[in-house]
């Protein structure tokens, strides 16, 4: 239930971001962040909003260790070229 | 890690007694599991899982009372997939919703409030649990809600607080813990300050952690230093994503939006001031307000060990109905509702020891 996401921020629009988990992309609200973000940075997300900034390398190191302890197989393997818009993981 | 490994032993041939920690966090069950923490820890050390998921602990009323609702003319009630499964006193919202029951899932508030606006003659309900990790969420969708103007958005409300549950843990003094492993995401929101009473009041050890296995193991090494020195203390191991003063404006719209309330946990009972629902001024948003449905006392299922289960006293094998009537597939017991629960977790690893 607790789980938090580790993800990228690939665009800002006011206060949505889009967001890119290894090629998933969805839209989530900065609303509930206390620091300002920019595109590039990592936030943990929850249930649609961004709940904390945190450093790339950990965001990287945690998502690794996320698909390997929740066995996420839905997300496809980064690719530049094949982006697929599709739901982000867990809530 | 082979280090911290070693550390650890060092600790516990210094501390040389067995050592008891509760995580309380469904995400560090899983990971627990999932990392196969207990095998390379040191027998001695037992890790319990307390009532650390939200879902599980959904009063059985409040699940009779949701489908109530959703089954109102014109109404939807939405949800995130972890609730479909848990059992009211008859159905759960996977079996009501095959009886025709309007119930959907979503992965964000948000989505259920986008469907309210684009859905104006229906009245779109968001059965919200959770606990401070998810609160700010719906407390943020209130917020859009309310810009939006939507006359049509309900929630329902069973969020819960990690800290009250806690006090209750240690105030019962059924079962003997020498640490706590504190929830990372849940602390990521609050911060570490809601916690001091653990040590000022009960001395003891706590330590907020994160979910990956070199996390947690620091985690636990943390809590056995602690445990040592005899130097009680709330650590923050989760650094990266855990401040001490917490998520300041994600708290700032909890409070705004919610008051806390007593509130039952299945398994468990009432805990004071444990739960979270709207404040007055907020009543348009309350679906208990608009719908105003009362249902049958639900009674809790015979036999079940939840109770003894979240709190630490029993472990899900010493229960009678696990594995037999009891299944993720056909769950009795709030432990075994979500796969975040200790059963479920037991159930699925299969790692029915120690």
């Amino acid at each position: 239930m607790c789980v938090g996401v580790p993800s990228k921020i690939v665009k800002i629009d006011d206060y949505m971001a889009t967001i890119d988990v290894e090629g998933a992309q969805r839209e989530v609200s900065l609303l509930l962040l206390n620091e300002d973000v920019k595109v590039g940075d990592y936030v943990i997300v929850h249930a649609g909003f961004a709940i904390q900034k945190i450093q790339e390398e950990d965001a990287k190191e945690n998502l690794r260790l996320m698909k390997k302890i929740f066995g996420i197989e839905e997300v496809p393997p980064f690719s530049g070229k094949s982006r697929k818009k599709r739901k982000a993981l867990g809530s | 890690m082979k280090e911290i490994i070693k550390k650890i032993e060092n600790l516990m041939d210094t501390i040389s007694r067995p050592i008891k920690l509760m995580e309380v966090c469904g995400t560090h069950t899983v990971a627990i599991f999932k990392h196969g923490i207990r095998d390379i820890i040191p027998g001695e050390i037992t890790l319990l899982s307390g009532p650390g998921c939200p879902v599980c602990v959904t009063a059985i009323k409040d699940v009779d009372i949701a489908i109530a609702i959703s089954k109102m003319n014109g109404n939807i009630l939405f949800t995130f997939g972890d609730m479909m499964r848990v059992p009211g006193s008859k159905h759960s919202f996977y079996q009501a919703q095959a009886e025709g029951a309007n119930i959907r899932i979503v992965y964000s508030p948000m989505d259920a409030l986008e469907f309210a606006l684009k859905n104006k003659d229906r009245k779109v309900i968001f059965f919200a649990t959770g606990f401070e990790t998810t609160s700010p969420s719906i407390a943020g969708t209130l917020f859009e809600a309310e810009k939006a103007d939507a006359q049509n958005f309900y929630i329902y409300s069973t969020h819960k607080l990690v800290p009250p549950a806690l006090k209750a843990l240690l105030d019962s003094g059924e079962v003997r813990i020498d640490g706590l492993i504190l929830p990372g995401h849940v602390c990521t929101i609050s911060g570490s300050k809601p916690y001091e009473f653990l040590v000022s009041e009960y001395k003891v050890p706590s330590v907020i952690t994160g979910f990956e296995a070199e996390d947690i193991i620091q985690g636990i090494m943390m809590l056995l230093e602690q445990i040592a020195s005899n130097k009680p203390s709330v650590e923050i191991q989760y650094k990266r994503a855990v401040r001490k003063e917490g998520n300041p404006k994600a708290l700032s719209f909890i409070n705004e939006y919610f008051e806390p309330c007593d509130a039952k946990w299945r398994g468990i009972g009432i805990i004071p001031m444990s739960g979270l629902k709207l404040k007055d001024k907020y009543n348009r948003w309350d679906a208990t307000k608009e719908f105003n449905i009362d249902v049958p006392e639900p009674r809790e299922p015979k036999a079940c060990q939840c109770g003894f289960v979240l709190r630490g006293i029993k472990i899900p094998t010493d229960c009678p109905l696990f594995g037999k009537t009891c299944t993720p597939e056909r769950p009795v017991g709030a432990c075994m509702v979500s796969s975040e629960g200790s059963c479920a977790a037991y159930f699925k690893y299969g790692r029915w020891g120690k």
